[in-house]
C-alpha cells in the first residue's frame, strides 16, 4: 500500500484462481472445467488481451492439445501449417554455414507431426474455448501479489489503477484492486514470473533444485516475397554471431515459414553469456545478414518485433510444484523442453495435471489449505517427467562443452541412448554470475542497422506495440538505486544498457559530467531479462498498471 | 432523461497499422480491437450524467459482427444500463449507420444522443451529423464540455479558433471531443456485472434499414516512408542542393 489509509478492496470467492491467460494457465481453466463445469475459475491476464503478452517461436507439438480439445481441428483451432522440412545449420562466420547432414540431427530436433503457430493466435483460441465452459477471463488486470494468510496462499489481489509516478492516488481515476479468493491459485505467469519468484523463495521451493537458467528470445515476424516462401519450413541454426566451439555466449536461431508468406525469426541468446559487452539484440539483427537468414529475408517487410526471457535448465532445475493453497504451472515452474526448444505442449500438459489435482481435490471437499501433493505426484507418472528427462543434459552438455561438442554429446545421448545416458550433468553456476569484469572483456564492435534487414532498439519496440500509462510508479525497481553507476557501471559498464531489448536502461551523461541511470519503463515489453541476469541482482520486475505492455499480434 | 450512446470496435490505438501486402486493406488479423477512444469519452460522460441524477438510463448501442458484443460489455461496464446489438457483419459506411442509428433512436426515444465525434479507424467524422440530420434534431459537434438544463443543452465546442458555445434544444446528438473527459477505469466488479447486463440484438431487416449504396475502398496504401535527410557543410551548398530539388 503507497498511502496510509487502509484500502477498502472488493472481494470476490472462486474454487480455483488462475494467475496468466498463456498455454499452461488456460488449460488448467479448461481442465477444471471439463472436470467439474460447476466450478468457479477466474484467469487474470496482464496483457491487455489474452495473447497480447505471449511471445513464442513457435513450433508446436500438439500432444497435450491432442489430449486437452481432441477435436482441435473441428473448432478451428489455429494450427495451419504442419512442419514440411527441418534444415539445421552450424554458422561458421558471418557468412560460412555448413548444413547438418539430416543423419546427425538429434531425435529431438525431428519436427515431423508438429505445427509452426503464432502461440498468441493458439491463446486467444484457447481463451475462446475456455470462455465457452464459463470460464472467467479478466485480462488487462495484472496480479500485484498474493493474498498469503497463516503461511497459505488464499487467491491473489489485482493491481492498483490511478496511481501516479510517485505512488500517489490520482485525482478521480484511483481504482484500488481487488481481492480474487480461489480455495486453489495456480501461477501462469510464465518464466521468472515476479509472483512465483516470490513464492519460491518464501516457501524454500528450490531448495532441492539445481539454479533455473535462463535465455532471452528475440523474435521478429516478417512478410517475404511469395517466391521466396515455403510453407512449413524450419531453419535452426548454431554457431555464429555466437560461439560454436567456447561457452562465452551460447544459443541459437531460428527462422520459421509461417502461412500468407509470413516467417518468424528469432535468436535466442542464453542467459549464461560472459561478455558484459554482448548485445543480444544487436547479435540478433546481424545474423538477420548471415547469407542464410538474408536469402528469405530480403526484399521482405518486417511486422512485429518482441522479446521475452525463457527458462532452459529443465528438469533438475525445476522448483517443488506445490505449496499450501496453491501450485506453480508452466514456464513460472519451469517445464520448458529446451533440448526441443518447446515449451508450449509441457506448460499445457502441467496445467492439465495441476487442474487435476486441484479438481479432484476439490471433490473430496477440499477448502484449499492443503498441499496439493497429487500434481507432483502425477507428474512423475506422466510423459511430461519423461520427455524432460531425457532431454535433462541437454542444455548442460552446451553450457559445459560448446554447441559443436555439446550438440555431438546431445545426439549420442539423443540418438543412440533415447535420452538415458546412466548419468545426469549438473550446472550450478547462476546467469547472473557469469559475466566477467569489463576490463576483461573485449568490446564488441556491431555493424549499423542498414534499415533493410537490420534496425535499431527504438524502431523495434515501435512494432511491439508497446504501450504503459507514463504517469504511475516505475515497475522496474532499484533496491538500491546507487549501484548501477557506481557498482555496475565500473565493474561491467552496466549491462543493461544492452541486454534490454527494448532500450529500457540508459546511463545519460549530465551537464556537469556526472552520470546518471535512467529507466525508461514505458518502453519495458516484459521480457524480464533484466530481473534474472543484473550481477548485483538488484532490478526486480513488478507488474505495472494493467493492459500496460506490448501488444503483439501475431507472435 | 435516457441517454442513448453509440460505441463502434475498432482496432485498438496502441496497435501499429500494417496495411496488407496486396493493399486490399488493413491487417485484422490477430490485432487487438477496442471501443473506440472517441466513444469512450460519450460513454463516460453518460455515466456522469446518470450518477449526477441527470440521465435515467443510459443504453448502449453498436453495429457490427458477432465480436463486438465485446464492445458492449465494455460500455455495460462503464455503466450503461442496457444495450443493442445491431449485428451487421459487412463494413457499414457513415450514411448506412447513420440510417441504422436513426431508426434506433426512433425506437428509444432518448433525450440525448452521445456518440464520439469520429472514429479512429476510417476518421471520417461524418456518422453523428448525419444521424442529426436525418432525424431533424439538433447537433452539437466537438463537445468540449456539456451541461443539460431542463429540456436544453449548453454545449462548449471545440473549434479551430478556439471555443465556442452553443446552445441547442433536446433531443439532439452531441458528438464528443477529447476533452469532454478522462474515462475512469473500468472495475473489475463492474466488469463482472456487465457480463449479466441485457443485450438486446437487432438486424437491420429488424429495424427496417436498407444500407446506403456505399463507399468502394479501392485501394489501401501505407503513408510514403521518409527519405532520409543530406547534411550541408555551408549555405552555398544549401542553396545548390535545394536548386537541385527545384525547389528555389
Amino acid at each position: 500500500m503507497t498511502e496510509n489509509e487502509a484500502v477498502e478492496r472488493d472481494v470476490m470467492e472462486y474454487d480455483v484462481v488462475i494467475v496468466g491467460a498463456g498455454p499452461a494457465g488456460l488449460s488448467a481453466a479448461i481442465r477444471l472445467k471439463q472436470q467439474n463445469e460447476d466450478l468457479a475459475v477466474c484467469v487474470v491476464e496482464k496483457g491487455s488481451e489474452v495473447g497480447a503478452h505471449i511471445l513464442s517461436g513457435a513450433i508446436f507439438e500438439p500432444r497435450a492439445l491432442n489430449e486437452l480439445i481432441p477435436d482441435w481441428k473441428d473448432k478451428g483451432a489455429p494450427l495451419n501449417t504442419a512442419v514440411s522440412r527441418d534444415d539445421i545449420y552450424f554458422m561458421t562466420g558471418e557468412s560460412g554455414a555448413f548444413k547438418m547432414p539430416g543423419l546427425f540431427v538429434p531425435k529431438t530436433m525431428h519436427n515431423h507431426g508438429n505445427y509452426i503457430i503464432s502461440l498468441g493466435k493458439l491463446c486467444r483460441w484457447l481463451g475462446e474455448q475456455a470462455e465457452a465452459l464459463g470460464v472467467e477471463i479478466y485480462p488487462g488486470f495484472p496480479a500485484q501479489d498474493a493474498i498469503i494468510e497463516d503461511g497459505i496462499v488464499r487467491g491473489i489481489v489485482t493491481g492498483d489503477m490511478g496511481l501516479d509516478k510517485e505512488g500517489k492516488h490520482k485525482e478521480g481515476m484511483y481504482t484500488p484492486g481487488m481481492e480474487l479468493r480461489g480455495k486453489y491459485t495456480l501461477f501462469a505467469e510464465g518464466c521468472r514470473g515476479h509472483i512465483g519468484k516470490k513464492l519460491i523463495r518464501q516457501y524454500e521451493l528450490d531448495n532441492d533444485a539445481d539454479p533455473q537458467h535462463f535465455g532471452i528470445g528475440i523474435k521478429e515476424l516478417w512478410e517475404i516475397p511469395a517466391e521466396k516462401h515455403q510453407p512449413g519450413l524450419v531453419v535452426h541454426s548454431a554457431g555464429w554471431p555466437l560461439d560454436l566451439i567456447g561457452t562465452g555466449s551460447l544459443g541459437g536461431s531460428f527462422l520459421y515459414h509461417l502461412e500468407d508468406n509470413k516467417v518468424a525469426v528469432g535468436l535466442i541468446v542464453d542467459l549464461s553469456y560472459t561478455n558484459p559487452y554482448l548485445s543480444p539484440f544487436d547479435e540478433f539483427q546481424r545474423l538477420k545478414h548471415h547469407p542464410v537468414f538474408k536469402q528469405y529475408l530480403e526484399g521482405g517487410k518486417r511486422l512485429s518485433y518482441g522479446a521475452r526471457a525463457l527458462n532452459k535448465g529443465g528438469l533438475y532445475s525445476i522448483p517443488k510444484m506445490v505449496f499450501p493453497g496453491g501450485a506453480l504451472i508452466g514456464c513460472d515452474l519451469g517445464t520448458m523442453n529446451f533440448a526441443k526448444i518447446k515449451g508450449s505442449h509441457t506448460a499445457m500438459k502441467s496445467g492439465m495435471l495441476a487442474a487435476d489435482a486441484a479438481a479432484t481435490a476439490l471433490k473430496a471437499g477440499g477448502q484449499g489449505a492443503d498441499v496439493l501433493e497429487s500434481y507432483p505426484e502425477a507428474f512423475k507418472a506422466s510423459w511430461l517427467y519423461d520427455e524432460l528427462y531425457r532431454s535433462r543434459n541437454f542444455g548442460v552438455f552446451l553450457h559445459k562443452f560448446g554447441a559443436l561438442i555439446g550438440g555431438a554429446l546431445n545426439f549420442i545421448e539423443q540418438n543412440l541412448f533415447g535420452g538415458k545416458l546412466p548419468f545426469t550433468a549438473h550446472d550450478r553456476k547462476r546467469d547472473h554470475e557469469t559475466l566477467v569484469p569489463a576490463s576483461q572483456a573485449q568490446k564488441i564492435d556491431y555493424p549499423k542497422p542498414d534499415g533493410k534487414l537490420s534496425f535499431d532498439k527504438l524502431s523495434s519496440v515501435f512494432l511491439s506495440s508497446t504501450s504503459h500509462e507514463e504517469d504511475q510508479p516505475s515497475h522496474l525497481q532499484l533496491t538500491d538505486a546507487s549501484i548501477p553507476i557506481d557498482k555496475n557501471l565500473p565493474e561491467y559498464a552496466e549491462p543493461a544498457q544492452r541486454y534490454c531489448p527494448a532500450g529500457v536502461y540508459e546511463v545519460v551523461e549530465e551537464k556537469d559530467g556526472g552520470k546518471r541511470f535512467q529507466i525508461n519503463a514505458a518502453n519495458c515489453v516484459h521480457c524480464k531479462t533484466c530481473d534474472i541476469k543484473d550481477p548485483a541482482q538488484n532490478i526486480t520486475w513488478v507488474a505495472p498498471e494493467g493492459g500496460g505492455g506490448p501488444n503483439y499480434s501475431a507472435m | 432523461m435516457k441517454v442513448l450512446v453509440s460505441v463502434k470496435r475498432v482496432v485498438d490505438y496502441n496497435v501499429r497499422i500494417q496495411v496488407k501486402g496486396d493493399g486490399s486493406g488493413v491487417n485484422l488479423d490477430g490485432v487487438k480491437m477496442s471501443m473506440n477512444p472517441f466513444d469512450e469519452i460519450a460513454m463516460e460522460e453518460a455515466v456522469r450524467l446518470k450518477e449526477a441524477g441527470t440521465a435515467e438510463e443510459v443504453i448502449a448501442v453498436t453495429i457490427g459482427g458477432d465480436k463486438a458484443e465485446e464492445q458492449l460489455r465494455s460500455a455495460l461496464a462503464f455503466g450503461a444500463d442496457r444495450a443493442i446489438h445491431v449485428k451487421v457483419n459487412e463494413e457499414v459506411s457513415p450514411l448506412t449507420a447513420a440510417r441504422i442509428l436513426k431508426a434506433v433512436f426512433e425506437k428509444e426515444q432518448p433525450g440525448l444522443f452521445l456518440m464520439g465525434k469520429q472514429a479512429i479507424d476510417d476518421d471520417n467524422n461524418q456518422t453523428g451529423q448525419m444521424t442529426s440530420a436525418l432525424l431533424g434534431i439538433p447537433q452539437a459537434t466537438f463537445a468540449g464540455e456539456l451541461k443539460i438544463d431542463g429540456n436544453k443543452a449548453t454545449v462548449v465546442r471545440e473549434v479551430d479558433a478556439g471555443l465556442e458555445t452553443i446552445e441547442v434544444d433536446l433531443p439532439a446528438v452531441v458528438t464528443a471531443d477529447l476533452r469532454l473527459n478522462e474515462p475512469r477505469y473500468l472495475k473489475l466488479p463492474d466488469i463482472m456485472k456487465a457480463k449479466r447486463k441485457p443485450v438486446e440484438t437487432v438486424s437491420m431487416a429488424d429495424l427496417g434499414v436498407e444500407a446506403a449504396p456505399g463507399l468502394t475502398v479501392t485501394k489501401t496504401s501505407p503513408p510514403p516512408a521518409r527519405a532520409a535527410g543530406i547534411k550541408v557543410k555551408t549555405v552555398d551548398e544549401l542553396v545548390a542542393a535545394l536548386k537541385d530539388k527545384g525547389l528555389v
